[in-house]
């Protein structure tokens, strides 16, 4: 089958991660980095001998013709300019920041979503490792509350996060309800400077509206998602399973990075970078039938 | 004689030791109490901050923003004032807080993460707030450390710099140790919160003062999280003995505490084991009655839970940690 090809706009930590995940993808061919500066990550890039441009957005568009789609690990404002510019020129785009153009992908809940897109959002790091689950609840009845708290090393967390530690909160509350199937929703981040640094962590909590839903049922679809992430994220394992506290369900998700080019306690990033590299994969199985 | 400003927290942080059951009346009634006896700042809130109404940290039985609005409606001359914390409340709950009638806010985070109350501080004074940072945690980390991270929150504008004992942890010395740096190194007031854990509250408030700290935290019967605050009608006394004085009126004080919120508390505010345990470990204050609740459910040692806690350096906010380690205590036990 035909590659997809890829270019990675934003050579940063999570831009050389990326590099990495793709190279060892057998649907996707990193063919361009692109940064704005000469930069470590565009060094390294090269040393890999993949291709760099320091033009930017506009550096990936002069080579259009060879390039199917983007991940963007810049900025919000870089995206809101970026994102048209390549969608104009056909350029399909992985948005990993929160700018949010397109609707939010969740790989292990609407891959389909992908067909109609050219630019779709990877929400945010916590909500990559909660939604699904939060999703997987819903199946078994209707959910009232979902609420997560996701702790962070705060090595992990860069400074575009902190910056702006609310578009964070707002940004994944927000999709619990419309990828997560939540009525209504809340999400905490915590940032936890232990050393060593704490493995990313998240915890879950879900009200329905039905009191009576099974224990059971409840493990169960929640197992059957954390498989189907654990096809793409190894290290994400379920901490504590589904158990019942007065009015609600509470269980804790972990999740050990692969240690790419980040450390493994930043398991934060790397699943907002395998969801996106899943995601460009099955669109590689899409493009090919 | 120096002038220390008391700020009291009966109504945000003894919102823990009530599991957040204010209702409209009570706090009227407190907040009429202490604009009356002369408290300048009231900070009303949930526990965790505005925001905090949660199942992590336990759902607010009313509106806090109705109990907002409620207190700035009766109060005439104090600034009613919220915690902000960062990752928990965002400026969205401040705008509304705003609407409601806030005039100051205190913005919070770990002490070592400063940096995530920028975009917070700098909004709370775009809006002409009176706006504090608060560095929670402050026995984690060493002075030096401590000072980075109130330089950072000078930076971004804010009023004065609180040091949080959160934990209850800090003894006189390293109260002093710490404010003095800070007080030698900032422009801005610093200001200083006690948990009384070590059954020294009321002394660690006096050793910030006399290293120069002029924001103090009080609350009434000591009412907050663990073993609860400096106990304000007695810091309030008590800091005269020191030549330090507030301009409160003392007898109303004594008279609120006991005539108003002694009738609402659950418990007596005491040190029992658990509380004692937060001071001994560094845990938290406000993780005393989640981590009762999971020793129960998971049918193990509270002991235990808070030393597995201390041990993991978890830090505030992070109650859902408690069931973390509950289940995995009760498993190994299991084995």
């Amino acid at each position: 089958m035909k590659k997809l090809r890829c270019a990675i706009l934003g050579p940063g930590n999570i831009g050389s991660d990326l590099m990495y995940k793709i190279d060892r993808s057998d649907y996707l061919e990193l063919v361009l980095m692109a940064g704005i500066v000469e930069s470590e990550g565009i060094k390294r890039a090269r040393d890999k001998g993949i291709a760099t441009t320091i033009e930017g957005v506009d550096g990936i568009i002069k080579e259009k013709d060879h390039i199917d789609v983007v991940f963007d690990a810049t900025s919000a404002a870089a995206h809101l300019v970026s994102g048209p510019k390549l969608n104009e020129v056909g350029i399909f785009c992985f948005d990993l920041t929160p700018a949010a153009l397109g609707p939010y992908m969740v790989p292990s809940v609407n891959l389909d979503d992908l067909k109609n897109e050219l630019d779709v959002n990877l929400v945010t790091c916590g909500g990559q490792a909660t939604i699904p689950i939060v999703y997987a609840c819903s199946l078994v009845g209707s959910i009232k509350y979902a609420e997560i708290i996701a702790s962070i090393s705060s090595k992990s967390a860069g400074p575009g996060t902190r910056a702006n530690i609310d578009e964070f909160t707002q940004t994944t509350a927000n999709a619990l309800k419309v990828v997560g199937q939540a009525k209504t929703s809340r999400a905490i981040i915590i940032l936890n400077p232990a050393d060593p640094p704490v493995l990313m962590a998240n915890t879950i909590h879900i009200i329905y509206d039905d009191e009576n839903i099974k224990t059971e049922d409840v493990l169960n679809s929640v197992e059957k998602m954390v498989k189907k992430i654990q096809h793409y994220v190894p290290g994400y394992t379920l901490k504590v399973p589904p158990f019942k506290n007065k009015d609600h369900y509470t269980m804790i998700i972990e999740v050990k990075g692969r240690g790419d080019f980040l450390p493994v306690y930043s398991g934060n990033l790397d699943i907002i970078n395998s969801a996106a590299v899943e995601a460009a994969e099955k669109l590689a199985v899409m493009r090919g039938e | 004689m120096d002038k220390i400003t008391l700020i009291d927290t009966t109504m945000r942080d003894g919102s823990h030791a009530i599991s957040h059951t204010y209702t409209i009346a009570e706090v009227i009634a407190i907040a009429q109490g202490l604009d009356e006896a002369g408290v300048e700042y009231i900070e009303i809130a949930h526990g965790d901050g505005i925001g905090g109404s949660t199942i992590n940290y336990g759902f607010s039985k009313t509106n806090e923003l109705d109990l907002i609005e409620a207190v700035c409606k009766v109060v005439k001359k104090a600034k009613v004032t919220i915690l902000l914390i960062p990752g928990v409340g965002t400026i969205e709950d401040v705008e509304e807080a705003i609407k409601r009638g806030i005039k100051a806010v205190r913005v919070a985070t770990h002490c070592t993460e400063a940096d995530i109350s920028k975009q917070h501080i700098e909004y709370c004074l775009s809006k002409k707030l009176d706006t504090f940072g608060f560095l929670m945690m402050s026995h984690t980390v060493n002075k030096e450390k401590l000072l980075e991270q109130a330089l950072l929150m000078e930076s971004y504008g804010a009023k004065a710099v609180y040091i949080a004992d959160s934990a209850g942890y800090m003894i006189t010395s390293d109260v002093y140790d710490k404010v003095k740096l800070l007080k030698n190194n900032l422009k801005i007031p610093i200001g200083f919160h006690a948990h009384n854990n070590l059954s020294l509250a009321i002394a660690n408030s006096i050793s910030a003062m006399q290293a120069g700290a002029s924001y103090i935290d009080g609350s009434l019967k000591g009412l907050g999280a663990g073993s609860g605050n400096a106990q304000l009608e007695v810091l309030n006394c008590v800091m005269e003995r020191y030549n330090f004085i507030s301009n409160i009126k003392a007898y109303p004080l004594m008279d609120i505490a006991s005539d108003i919120v002694e009738p609402i508390m659950k418990r007596p505010q005491i040190i029992n084991t658990v509380s004692l345990m937060l001071g001994i470990t560094g845990v938290y204050s406000s993780f005393m009655l989640h981590a009762n609740e999971a020793a129960k459910k998971f049918d193990v040692d509270v002991r235990e839970i808070l030393v597995e806690l201390g041990k993991r350096k978890m830090v505030g906010g992070q109650e859902d940690k408690i069931i973390e380690v509950a289940y995995e205590l009760k498993n190994n036990k299991n084995k």
